[in-house]
């Protein structure tokens, strides 16, 4: 079995049970790991789905011949006992075929890590540092930055015993007060640290995630192919909010992009401008 | 010989103590088995009721029981407890049990050792479990201790860390006192290569313990000074750095996770073959290939930690040695099959529950393979499909092994049989609710949940009420062993000392219920085809 | 007799298990040392080339690259400072020393000292990039109120591997650990902005 003909076969079965009425395509999302919107996000969904076949194949040969045992060699069937317990062109053989699939698997798995390590010629920059429990946002060389947190309307919903019904939350526990908005097409470069205790940056649309390790910073990448809105989650305990720090990224066109970062710039100018003047002067520089 | 060790046994001067004085100084390996066992299944219950605590407030999306911390420290405190209270307790017990009624020997090489092992435990365990009343609550960093999270428990830090030093004097004095037992006190005849698979892996464990728990002991310690006496081995403030903890611990941590395991390999392979009616299959080949599991088990640690950030070329030699392991596993899980094929099979509890144990220790090990693969593994780790995959492993890996062992040993111990009939119907419940509680949680992994979260996205609500609901099975059915086992203890059909139509190896040797004294005069074992059969 | 050969057997098999015991718990810390000189090597948790100024000015400039050197600042949390660079990046040419600076304000109404950690990215990069010099060699003292521009010269090793075309230099500042017992009384945790 070659990869590709694993490849092609994953999608077929993923598309034809997408194709089943009973399981609807968003089923099928509950089912299995996204494909994602960037490079590497597909080739880890690739990868994924080749391991899973081997193991699937490999699963049905191994319990197909257990409950083949089961039921031929049962003693209430008149079963008598061989008395064999040795074989070595067998045991050379078990040994040896996975020994050769496995180095198989390793050829695209080694390619897709030098592929993720890979972090040169990036377009721009992204710091995300964590926090107990919030992530701040460095738009490096932009002057932007931002702290993005659990949205108001999730985090008075998710109170023990709020009486409110979490379904009826929009995005619940996936929503924030400040997106990352991010342009698509460009080589992202992320860099992942944290203030207080040890996080970890996840968007499972990206393909990855990265330890945010105090003092210590860790260097990821992503090129989003597709705009739209991208939810993830922390992914290391970090304390009591850990379930409650989301991440949110609204992937926008170029242009658009360039437009929320002059008004964002703007803004965060007037901001501190009127944190340090008397806030009529702060009109006036904003304007 | 079993003749020999009645005789023996009504010469004895056996119980001269009485009542609890007789629990808390006896020096038997029999009566310390049966501690330890008792004891595991005590805290099997008190963590399975932490876990019934998880998957209640996860029953739907929503706050509804518990606060997060009181949620965190179930977590925490649900995998010490089921780690270093139940399972590996329960293996210390079964070793004390059999390795000196398989090997000949009259007892454990160091008698007394073996009793201050064992009392150690309830000791640790009310100083972990004490936590849970103190102001600040339990511990709720996570069982893995992570710096500098951990750093932020309260009152309980201090006790969380002096419970983990003796949970692991605990395990090293067991662990020296079966190595010394097996070295020692074989009877004549019986040579390495004839011990029993169980034997084998427990002494490869007791490597393992000893190699593996001074290092937890070590990483423990440097957060304790770096707590209260101002040391930086942890804190980059002061030049340390809190990802060599990742690395300490695991270092530990990998082979922890073949100490619970590799003793169920033992056990699979003496239950398989008795109900089989057929010699184990490949016998040398499980023993290399549990010794080169041990082995392996010291060079993937990483594999817990490849989301930290490594040199590429770390995080290719560690998945390389990771997916490496397939390989023995593989060996084992075949030369089971093999053993069955073209055997004379009979379907007694035991046998169900070792079948079981293959077919989803495999499923586990499916799932360890797959994150193994590192740039997948950017994607799976610390999400539900992690915990899918270790409850594979130690569930209805290493417990069902532990249960499959019991009903097995269980006539051996009491001189009575179980009711089948509760068997069968415990261990049904048991395996059709313990996949409706683990199997989804593959799917909610890769759908994105990450683990260790009391509250998830409402996307993410089906699956937990499956999930939920198996778990509330699983954990009645439970009650099922316990009322199985007190029966058995208290009377029914009397067993003979075989047991078992194809069971083979000195244990069975003995009258059913083992004396208090057994093998006071060697057996002569050279007849004894020990695990080859 | 074969009782008392099997004891002192037991006993010299017990000594060489504890003997075990103890030489891995002291493998345990010595993973410690080992784990640095693990990262001097692989360049990770920060730790970066170690060249002096007398080395660095043996070093012969390689007009033909430029490398895009970006710097990024934190605070740990606990620590009521300020701390920006002053330039977020410069492009310089392997093998020429450079003259950053960054600033720091102590925002707390009393007297503190800080200890600034470095980290590089990416880990390749960082056993050729050394500085010559820089305020995270010591610790920085900070009077309430105060406000402190300080300096970083670095070099990067023309040897740096070709296809890095970006280094980012990072700081954090952590409250030094001798004073971190006294100052607990402050109102930490909430980070900067």
């Amino acid at each position: 079995m070659t990869t590709s003909g694993i490849r092609r076969s994953a999608r077929l079965f993923a598309s034809a049970l997408a194709l089943t009425p009973l399981i609807a395509e968003a089923g099928w999302d509950q089912l299995n790991l996204t494909r994602g919107v960037t490079p590497y996000s597909e080739t880890v969904y690739d990868l994924h789905m080749m391991i899973l076949w081997v193991c699937v194949v490999t699963g049905i040969g191994v319990f197909g011949a257990i409950f083949y045992s089961i039921l031929k060699f049962r003693k209430s069937k008149g079963a008598v006992a061989a008395h064999w317990h040795e074989n070595t062109l067998v045991e050379f053989l078990w040994t040896a075929v996975p020994a050769v699939i496995l180095v198989v698997m390793a050829i695209p798995a080694t390619k897709a890590l030098v592929m993720m390590e890979d972090v040169s010629k990036s377009d721009m920059t992204i710091k995300v540092t964590g926090y107990q429990w919030r992530w701040r946002y460095d738009y490096i060389g932009e002057g932007i930055h931002m702290y993005s947190g659990l949205a108001r309307t999730s985090d008075v919903a998710r109170q023990l015993n709020s009486g409110i019904d979490p379904k009826s939350v929009e995005n619940y526990l996936l929503e924030v007060d400040n997106e990352l908005v991010l342009p698509v097409g460009r080589k992202i470069r992320f860099l992942t640290t944290a203030s207080d205790v040890i996080h970890a940056w996840w968007v499972p649309a990206l393909g990855w995630k990265r330890d945010a390790i105090p003092g210590y910073i860790n260097e990821s990448w992503a090129l989003i192919k597709e705009p739209g809105v991208y939810r993830g989650q922390c992914a290391e305990l970090c304390g009591k909010d850990h379930g409650f720090m989301p991440v949110v990224v609204r992937a926008l066109p170029e242009a658009e992009y360039k437009v929320w970062v002059e008004k964002t710039k703007a803004e965060q100018a007037a901001k501190t401008a009127g944190l340090a003047q008397p806030a009529t002067a702060a009109v006036a520089q904003a304007n | 010989m079993s003749q020999a060790a009645t005789h023996h046994d009504t010469h004895h001067e056996a119980h001269h103590a009485t009542g609890i004085t007789r629990w808390l100084t006896t020096t038997n390996h029999k009566d310390i088995g049966t501690m330890y066992l008792v004891f595991s299944l005590i805290m099997f219950f008190i963590g399975g009721s932490m876990a019934m605590i998880i998957r209640l407030e996860l029953f739907q999306p929503g706050l509804q029981f518990v606060n997060p911390q009181f949620f965190n420290s179930m977590t925490t405190m649900h995998a010490l407890v089921m780690i270093f209270g139940a399972v590996m307790p329960a293996w210390t017990g079964f070793a004390n049990w059999l390795v000196p009624l398989m090997i000949g020997a009259p007892d454990m090489a160091l008698p007394r050792l073996n009793n201050w092992s064992f009392w150690i435990l309830p000791f640790a365990f009310t100083l972990l479990l004490g936590t849970l009343f103190m102001p600040g609550g339990a511990p709720a960093g996570g069982w893995t201790m992570y710096p500098p999270l951990v750093l932020q428990t309260g009152e309980a830090f201090p006790f969380l860390i002096f419970a983990v030093h003796f949970m692991g004097a605990s395990s090293i004095a067991g662990a020296i006192n079966i190595i010394a037992t097996v070295f020692n006190m074989r009877a004549p005849g019986m040579t390495l290569m004839k011990l029993p698979l169980f034997v084998w892996t427990w002494i490869i464990t007791a490597f393992l313990l000893i190699a593996s728990i001074p290092v937890l002991a070590g990483a423990v310690t440097m957060l304790l000074t770096d707590k209260f006496f101002g040391t930086s081995f942890f804190n980059a403030a002061g030049g340390g750095d809190p990802v060599m903890f990742q690395h300490i611990f695991w270092f530990f941590g990998h082979p922890e996770v073949y100490i619970l395991i590799l003793p169920a390999f033992g056990i699979a392979s003496a239950i398989i073959p008795t109900f089989a009616r057929k010699p184990l299959f490949g016998y040398s080949s499980m023993v290399y290939a549990a010794a080169s599991i041990a082995f392996l088990s010291f060079i993937v640690w990483a594999h817990h930690m490849f989301t930290v950030g490594m040199p590429l070329a770390g995080e290719l030699f560690f998945m390389y040695a990771t997916v490496l392991i397939a390989v023995p596993t593989g060996v084992k899980v075949f030369n089971w099959v093999a053993t069955m094929w073209q055997g004379s099979m009979t379907f007694e509890t035991p046998m169900l529950f070792a079948i079981a144990f293959v077919v989803l220790f495999t499923i586990g090990g499916f799932s360890g393979l797959m994150l193994g693969v590192t740039p997948v593994d950017f994607q799976y780790h610390d999400t539900y499909f992690v915990v899918a995959h270790f409850h594979y492993v130690l569930v209805t890996g290493a417990v069902y092994a532990l249960i499959a062992g019991t009903y097995f040993w269980l006539p051996k111990w009491t001189g009575h049989m179980y009711d089948e009939k509760l068997g069968k119907l415990h261990f049904w419940l048991s395996t059709i609710s313990v996949n409706v509680l683990f199997f989804p949680q593959h799917f909610l992994g890769l759908a994105g949940m990450p683990r260790r979260i009391p509250d998830y996205a409402v996307q993410f609500a089906d699956w937990n009420m499956v999930s939920s609901i198996g778990g509330f099975v699983f954990g009645a059915s439970q009650l099922l062993f316990v009322w199985g086992i007190v029966k058995c203890a208290r009377g029914g059909e009397k067993a003979t000392a075989q047991v078992w139509e194809g069971a083979h190896g000195l244990e069975w040797t003995v009258p059913s219920p083992a004396p208090y004294h057994t093998f006071s005069e060697p057996p002569d074992a050279s007849t004894i085809e020990g695990g080859m059969r | 007799m074969q009782r008392n050969v099997t004891q002192s057997a037991n006993r010299r098999l017990v000594v060489q298990l504890l003997g075990v015991t103890a030489l891995m718990f002291s493998f345990g810390y010595a993973l410690v040392p080992l784990y640095n000189v693990f990262c001097e090597v692989t360049g990770l948790n920060g730790k970066t080339g170690q060249l002096t100024q007398a080395q660095a000015d043996k070093l012969l400039p390689d007009k033909t690259r430029e490398i895009t050197v970006e710097f990024v600042t934190g605070v740990n949390a606990g620590l009521p400072w300020d701390f920006r660079p002053l330039q977020t990046k410069v492009v310089v040419n392997p093998g020429v020393v450079t003259l950053v600076s960054f600033e720091m304000t102590n925002r707390a109404t009393i007297n503190m000292i800080g200890q600034a950690i470095p980290s590089v990215a990416p880990q390749t990069a960082a056993r050729y990039f050394s500085k010559t010099e820089c305020f995270c060699f010591t610790q920085q003292p900070l009077a309430a109120g105060e406000t402190k521009t300080v300096p970083v010269r670095f070099i990067i090793d023309p040897k740096l591997p070709k296809d890095v075309d970006r280094v980012t230099l990072s700081y954090t500042f952590f409250e030094a650990p001798q004073t971190a017992q006294q100052e607990s009384n402050i109102a930490g945790g909430a980070p900067n902005t």
